[in-house]
């Protein structure tokens, strides 16, 4: 076996300052992970009038990582990926229970299939490759018909959303096994999917790419009365949704067997970690 | 297999029975496995943490926990004496498929984890089938298949079905078309075994008596290196079909109604094990149809029992030796459904979604722009066949434009009778013969075409809101091609009637 793997410190809440040896400065920005949203304090409900506020107008694009101290530890990291070799088990201090997402939400109905995720037409993107991810990313959710959902996900011309949680209902991501489906709702932007039950194969491409926490809703009801537009925290510690617009909570399932796999930073780093490959040489 | 009891409700063609499996399978595990493996290769070990005491290696004896046809196959390629539903296991895989959209990103992911220079684990058991977006002008698309060519010459992969003359598929010898049916055709599905592709409807698979599922580019690209997959074992759910098919019913018309039954998340993360003497007594293809839409109802895969149909249909397709497993008689399936099929009447899938179902019959009045017959799930040979029956036997010319896209180079070369093939009843006549006389458009150049719209080009794509009857497999909206087009999915017998009458109709009308 290589060497024990060196802890990289968030990987995907790197400063340029902070990248280790082994990430080329050069390289695209990392992907916005988990540990990203950390950055947002956790607000009590009377401040969500000032996170409405601030939330909405300074939504930079995504890629443009905060430079406020993490009010968690350094969370696990949930890309493995993009243009970056990845080099070791990501995981330092906190696991991603200790993490929260936080921002404005989108939010579907049930039966939302990869075809209204991503269409067809833009399958001809190679995911693997930067620039053709961020086109992904602009493309997000155009199959949603527009009569159900006027308010688009991604503003056409722009290549990132101001939604930073998606709420679903029953089997959200159904049909086509296409990656390109989460992967375009983590290019664009979107941190977590808050659904009420997931189709196997999306859940299963959001743990492998990270692109996306999937979570799992532990009662119905929330898709339907969360609006797009709320602001929202999803906090992993509690497994709770909160709206803060609306003043409910809805309670969250644990994890389960994914957990293992998102805790290490996707597949290949539980693979490596587990020793059912060898660790990756620089 | 379990006796079947004669106990369906009279006036039911559904009877439903719970039998929940005396080991939930829901049980939460966390990943390991409770036994330890060969280290294989020097690199691979077993993941520790037992979630309960191993298993004694004397214990492979002829008293094992009675398992499903899925269990034993993942029992198998992990290595496992037994195995139950809900654990998760690294399995050795068999055969991976990728294809023009989901392969460069799935090579690129390989490239980034294992190196530049990696090698695919086996370069046997990696088949790349270029078929979704091939007769285009887009350049992203004919670069996608480029990519897939350099790859293969890089690799020397064995099984590639290049195409580079895209002005005239019979050009290109090696081209095959639509994946899942080349995968069939040229042998490389075989029972007992793993096949992984990039995706959906890799499940058409199990037709086979294999365990087949569809995968995202990382999990591809991962097992593109080590020939592994982390795999949950499903539950079974058992669907026994009996009685005696009708003429004017297909299995397509048994899967929609199955999935109507059960909805589209009714299958989630299970497997579906269709046996029974229906499923017995139909073709290969006819089985393929069933296990191709097994993803509709969120199921991870599909089983139909090996049998001499499928020694049959496999001579003389592949030189790699099979061992076919079967489940036990007292294997524990998660439910149970009973179908009469003799009572079964053509069903439509309405839009927009696979699980609305309704009888034909009920739709007569919905006009229709435009019918469309192809993809892997009603584009096969016995697809066009059927089509064929219902216009031999009307006479007559269809109302609305008629799509045909034969899904293989095979099926195309069946279609225009250069493989000896005639319609029944015709004297004689080849599909394309009686195409021509019922006035359908000309056969198109076999791929995926329109049944996930694709780029706009696309051959038969849906560029306008029209009302579509299909024999492909989703009806979700937007799906072959514009947002507020209306598909109804239907059988090859359901959508020639309906091509001829002009609305959603009902093939008893011009079968029976």
């Amino acid at each position: 076996m290589a060497s024990p793997p060196k802890p990289v410190a968030a990987i995907c809440n790197l400063t340029e300052e902070a990248a280790g040896p082994n990430l080329p400065l050069h390289s695209p920005p990392p992907p916005h992970g988990l540990a990203t949203m950390t950055a947002a304090p956790l607000l009590s409900l009377t401040d969500a009038a000032t996170v409405a506020a601030a939330v909405a107008p300074s939504r930079a694009p995504t890629r443009a990582r905060t430079q406020a101290t993490p009010r968690f530890p350094a969370a696990v990291s949930l890309r493995c990926r993009r243009a970056r070799p990845l080099t070791a088990a990501a995981a330092t201090g906190a696991s991603p229970s200790s993490a929260a997402f936080h921002g404005e939400c989108y939010v579907v109905g049930d039966n939302i299939d990869t075809d209204q995720i991503i269409p067809a037409e833009h399958l001809t993107l190679v995911p693997s490759k930067p620039d053709e991810y961020r086109k992904l990313g602009s493309f997000a959710f155009v199959g949603l018909p527009t009569a159900a959902y006027p308010v688009p996900f991604v503003v056409p011309g722009e290549e990132s959303s101001r939604y930073a949680v998606i709420i679903g209902g029953a089997n959200f991501g159904c049909g086509s096994s296409r990656e390109h489906a989460p992967v375009a709702l983590g290019a664009a932007g979107a941190r977590a999917v808050v659904a009420e039950g997931y189709a196997r194969i999306f859940f299963r491409n959001s743990v492998a790419t990270g692109e996306v926490y999937p979570l799992e809703l532990a009662d119905s009801g929330a898709s339907k009365e969360c609006k797009t537009g709320d602001v929202v925290t999803v906090d992993l510690d509690s497994s709770v949704l909160i709206n803060h617009t609306s003043g409910k909570q809805y309670k969250l399932k644990p994890i389960g067997d994914a957990g293992p796999v998102i805790e290490a930073g996707g597949i290949f780093a539980y693979a490596r970690k587990t020793g059912m490959i060898a660790s990756k040489s620089a | 297999m379990a006796s079947i009891s004669a106990a369906a409700k009279a006036s039911a063609a559904f009877a439903h029975k719970h039998e929940l499996a005396a080991a939930a399978p829901t049980q939460q595990r966390q990943f390991a496995s409770s036994r330890s493996r060969r280290a294989r290769g020097g690199c691979v070990r077993a993941v520790a943490t037992p979630a309960q005491a191993p298993r004694a290696p004397a214990a492979t004896g002829s008293v094992k926990t009675p398992m499903t046809t899925t269990e034993k196959i993942l029992a198998r390629a992990s290595e496992r004496a037994s195995l139950e539903p809900g654990e998760n296991v690294w399995v050795d895989v068999d055969v991976l498929m990728t294809h023009d959209v989901c392969g460069p990103g799935t090579i690129g992911i390989f490239k980034q984890e294992f190196g530049e220079d990696a090698k695919v684990w086996d370069r046997e058991k990696v088949v790349i089938i270029p078929d979704h977006y091939i007769f285009t002008s887009d350049e992203r698309a004919n670069r996608n298949v480029d990519i897939l060519r350099d790859f293969c010459a890089e690799q020397k992969i064995k099984y590639f079905y290049d195409i580079k003359d895209l002005s005239d598929f019979r050009a290109n010898p090696d081209y095959k078309g639509v994946c899942h049916i080349a995968l069939a055709q040229e042998g490389h599905c075989r029972p007992g075994e793993v096949l992984l592709g990039t995706d959906s409807h890799t499940c058409n698979a199990g037709a086979f008596g294999q365990f087949a599922t569809g995968i995202g580019n990382t999990d591809a690209g991962f097992v593109m290196g080590t020939g592994k997959a982390l795999l949950k074992v499903p539950p079974t759910i058992r669907f026994v079909l009996d009685g005696e098919m009708p003429p004017f019913l297909l299995a397509k018309d048994l899967i929609l109604q199955i999935i109507g039954e059960i909805s589209v998340s009714g299958a989630t993360y299970k497997s579906m094990e269709f046996v029974g003497s229906t499923v017995e007594s139909l073709t290969m293809e006819e089985r393929m149809t069933l296990c191709n839409m097994v993803i509709e109802a969120g199921g991870k895969n599909g089983v139909v029992p090996a049998d001499a149909t499928t020694f049959k249909y496999l001579e003389g397709k592949t030189s790699v030796e099979y061992e076919p497993v079967y489940s036990d008689a007292q294997a524990r399936f998660v439910s149970d459904y009973r179908i009469d099929v003799s009572k079964l009447e053509p069903v439509v899938a309405k839009p927009h979604s696979p699980d609305n179902r309704a009888l034909a019959r009920e739709c007569k009045d919905v006009k229709i722009d435009r019918v469309y017959i192809g993809s892997c799930t009603g584009g096969k040979t016995e697809d066009f066949l059927a089509a064929a029956k219902v216009f031999l036997a009307s006479g007559g010319k269809v109302k609305v434009p008629t799509f045909l896209v034969p899904a293989t180079q095979k099926v195309w070369m069946d279609v225009y009778g250069l493989t000896g093939i005639t319609v029944p009843g015709s004297g004689g006549k080849t599909c394309l013969q009686i195409f021509e006389e019922a006035g359908c458009d000309t056969p198109a150049s076999p791929n995926c075409g329109a049944c996930l719209g694709g780029p706009r080009d696309t051959y038969a794509r849906m560029n306008e809101p029209t009302v579509c009857v299909s024999t492909t497999n989703r009806n979700f909206p937007g799906r072959m091609g514009h947002k507020e087009g209306q598909i109804y999915l239907a059988s090859p017998f359901t959508a020639a009637a309906s091509a001829l009458t002009g609305y959603v109709a009902d093939p008893r009308d011009f079968l029976v």
